[in-house]
């Protein structure tokens, strides 16, 4: 099931399927790593609906609820 | 020959650069740090050459102003050899810079630094089989210790020597045919080889990257021919072409990363995760950041106020003595006393709170603290229209406001740039802060310039949301990499702080000497009237002697010289003898907020333009207006002072 990145609980790890926005985003996202296919697992998630940190290929990324929202992806195991 | 460090953000470019340069770039734990270049000339092995440290950038194609930088140097075509830094324990991530890097077709050598971390994280990189493949020379560094630092640059000569370009590494088959035509297409036009290779101009295109794609005249043939590739990109993958280049680098460099590297063992949990477990907690991270800032505040105040005292006693009793060396009057008389003020003003008011604040920020920047507060504060910058990564450029403010506007580079949107230049102007730099501990905590109470800083934040934000109302940005919100934390060796936190305080010492406080003796020459010729006469409208809004009004002027040059010629303008180093408490309060209110001193100015000029600076100005002037009229009412209403 595709379901938004920022939807994805904490511990939980989940594959990137698509990106959606603009070449801006997805040149930002693919350059620190994002790309479909990737695995993320979900570090925290900040309070009141802030940021979110992800680790992805062993380094740890803060994203915006806007962008994660933008990112679908998959959940697994 | 000139050499150039280019690698990913947060790599260690600048602190290998120092290693051969000496402390000439600052390095701190958080991506962004160098945001534009630094060049020095050195010899290695006989031969001169100038190597110069870029700003850090994920790939070669790029928005953020930092980035574009390092671009430009890159495709020069005036750098004989790159040394692409990549951080180890990073390696499958850095290796598709590396992969774009040497598309450029420029004799290249790859230093693996942070090898320890990678080590830690159980990567085993077999260099040998690397070099080979890249065709360039690989090798293992950790530019913290200095380790590997020779051997890196015995390769440099090298491969200068011999020219040698590594291989350009081959996308799969179907990708390679819609390359391999259009850089042949491109090759065929005037001019392009000259510059870049049209390999790499034509995957650029294909990455449909603004800065290439606007080069081309839109009405010209050569779009037109070009389309039909990008489309044929599209159709074959059913995704936009710049996604599918930057897919098949990004599993280049993950096949890359598999052949040469081995994973021996999972990453060790170290005791860092758990410190990141409370610092960016959602409850106790923000109880850590009030508290890491408020201990910050004691540290400075309590070094800076315990040595403040004695050694203004031991001025002023000098001071005194000279009235009886040159007699009352006299011309001798003045200058001397204004020199001597201009000394005591570094020695005995700035530096107490200057160096613990340095050392403080050093070692607060240099363990990585700061993108854990972009983290936390994301949630906050959004309300006032911006996001998590400006605090950066905020808390460099408190250091240094030129440094700052320059770090607002790190924005991607130029509104965002616009706006938080503007407002790390508002934030009290280190000289504006010796002069809140100086007069304010030291003279009146600890917690009257705590409220100065609350205030300052409150009305930073407040003018956030101003500015950001007026300036709107659609803000994609934060992409931010939050590095694991480090633990330099205390001498490079040293260095850095000494660099800062150093430029202190050489430029800013010949500069307070040198306007004490003008102030204490234009008070023996009474100039000084004049000048406050014609301020004197403004100063008694604010009611203030009237005597103040010059140090105001002298403030635009240097901001201590408000603090430190205010002495010399009341004509008394026992400030309270001759103004109020209130009128202190309101006196450090407006210093605090009002223009930026010519420095700033400058930078700003440089970075937002001449209506920027021009409208910071008049903005921060209002400001300063209102709230120090703002503290004249309430403060001299409530403590009666």
């Amino acid at each position: 099931m595709l379901i938004p990145l920022d939807r994805v609980a904490v511990n939980k790890k989940a594959k990137v399927m698509g990106v959606q926005g603009g070449w801006g985003i997805r040149n930002r996202l693919s350059q620190l790593g994002i790309h479909p296919g990737d695995v993320i697992t979900i570090v925290r998630h900040a309070a009141l609906g802030g940021p979110i940190l992800i680790e992805v290929h062993g380094f740890q990324v803060a994203l915006g609820r806007r962008i994660a929202s933008r990112i679908t992806v998959e959940e697994v195991e | 020959m000139k050499i150039a460090l280019a690698g990913q953000p947060n790599c260690g470019k600048s602190t290998l650069f120092n290693l051969i340069a000496g402390y000439k770039a600052i390095t701190s734990n958080f991506p962004g740090t160098t945001v534009k270049y630094t060049e020095t000339k050195t010899h290695i092995y006989g031969y001169t050459c100038t190597c110069i440290d870029l700003p850090g950038t994920y790939s070669l194609s790029s928005m953020e102003p930092a980035e574009l930088e390092a671009r430009k140097h890159l495709l020069s075509g005036e750098v004989d050899v790159v040394i692409n830094v990549a951080d180890a324990s990073l390696l499958c991530r850095s290796l598709e810079l590396t992969i774009q890097l040497l598309e450029l077709e420029i004799p290249m050598v790859l230093c693996l630094n942070m090898m320890d971390e990678a080590r830690r994280k159980g990567i085993q990189v077999d260099t040998r089989k690397l070099s080979a493949i890249l065709g360039i020379p690989v090798v293992e560094a950790i530019a913290i210790t200095g380790k590997g630092i020779r051997e890196l640059f015995v390769e440099v000569l090298k491969v200068w020597e011999g020219k040698k370009r590594g291989n350009v590494q081959k996308f799969s088959k179907d990708i390679e045919e819609v390359i391999h035509p259009l850089a042949t297409l491109l090759a065929a036009e005037k001019g392009v080889e000259e510059k870049v290779s049209p390999r790499f101009l034509a995957i650029k295109l294909l990455e449909k990257d603004e800065s290439f794609v606007g080069e081309i005249n839109p009405g010209g043939d050569l779009y037109s021919q070009i389309q039909p590739f990008q489309k044929k990109l599209e159709e074959m993958h059913g995704r936009p072409s710049d996604e599918v280049i930057s897919s098949e680098r990004h599993a280049l460099a993950m096949n890359l990363f598999e052949k040469v590297s081995t994973v021996i063992h999972p990453p060790k949990k170290d005791i860092r995760m758990a410190i990141d477990h409370w610092v960016m907690h959602n409850f106790f991270g923000y109880l850590i950041l009030a508290a890491v800032f408020y201990g910050f505040f004691n540290f400075i105040f309590g070094i800076g106020g315990y040595i403040e005292e004695p050694l203004m006693g031991l001025f002023d009793h000098w001071i005194g003595q000279l009235e009886n060396l040159f007699g009352q009057g006299s011309l001798s008389l003045f200058l001397s006393k204004g020199i001597l003020q201009g000394i005591a003003g570094g020695i005995a008011i700035v530096l107490p709170y200057l160096v613990p604040f340095l050392i403080g920020l050093s070692i607060l920047e240099d363990i990585g603290y700061l993108p854990r507060v972009a983290f936390l504060m994301d949630v906050f910058m959004h309300k006032i229209g911006l996001h998590g990564k400006a605090i950066i450029p905020l808390i460099l403010g408190y250091g240094c406001s030129v440094p700052a506007v320059m770090a607002t580079r790190i924005l991607e949107f130029p509104q965002h740039r616009f706006i938080v230049s503007i407002l790390t102007t508002m934030i009290p730099c280190a000289a504006r802060i010796t002069i809140i501990f100086a007069l304010v905590a030291f003279l009146i109470s600890p917690n009257a310039a705590l409220a100065i800083f609350a205030l300052n934040i409150l009305v930073v934000a407040i003018s956030g949301k101003i500015l950001s109302i007026i300036y709107p940005e659609a803000s994609l919100g934060l992409i931010l990499e939050i590095p694991a934390y480090q633990l330099p060796p205390i001498s490079n936190t040293l260095k850095k702080s000494w660099y800062r305080i150093r430029e202190f010492i050489i430029i800013a406080w010949p500069l307070l000497i040198g306007g004490s003796a003008l102030l204490a020459l234009m008070e023996y010729w009474k100039i000084d009237l004049w000048i406050n006469w014609f301020l004197s409208p403004l100063i008694q809004l604010l009611g203030l002697p009237v005597s103040v009004g010059t140090t105001l002027i002298f403030g635009l040059l240097r901001k201590e010289l408000s603090m430190i010629m205010l002495t010399q303008a009341l004509g008394t180093t026992q400030v309270l003898a001759a103004m109020t408490k209130t009128q202190v309060m309101v006196f450090t209110v407006f210093v605090t907020f009002y223009i930026p001193c010519l420095a700033t100015l400058a930078a700003l000029w440089k970075e937002i333009g001449k209506k920027g600076a021009l409208l910071t100005i008049f903005f921060t002037f209002s400001v300063a207006i209102i709230l120090a009229l703002m503290t004249r009412i309430f403060w001299g209403f409530f403590f009666n002072g």
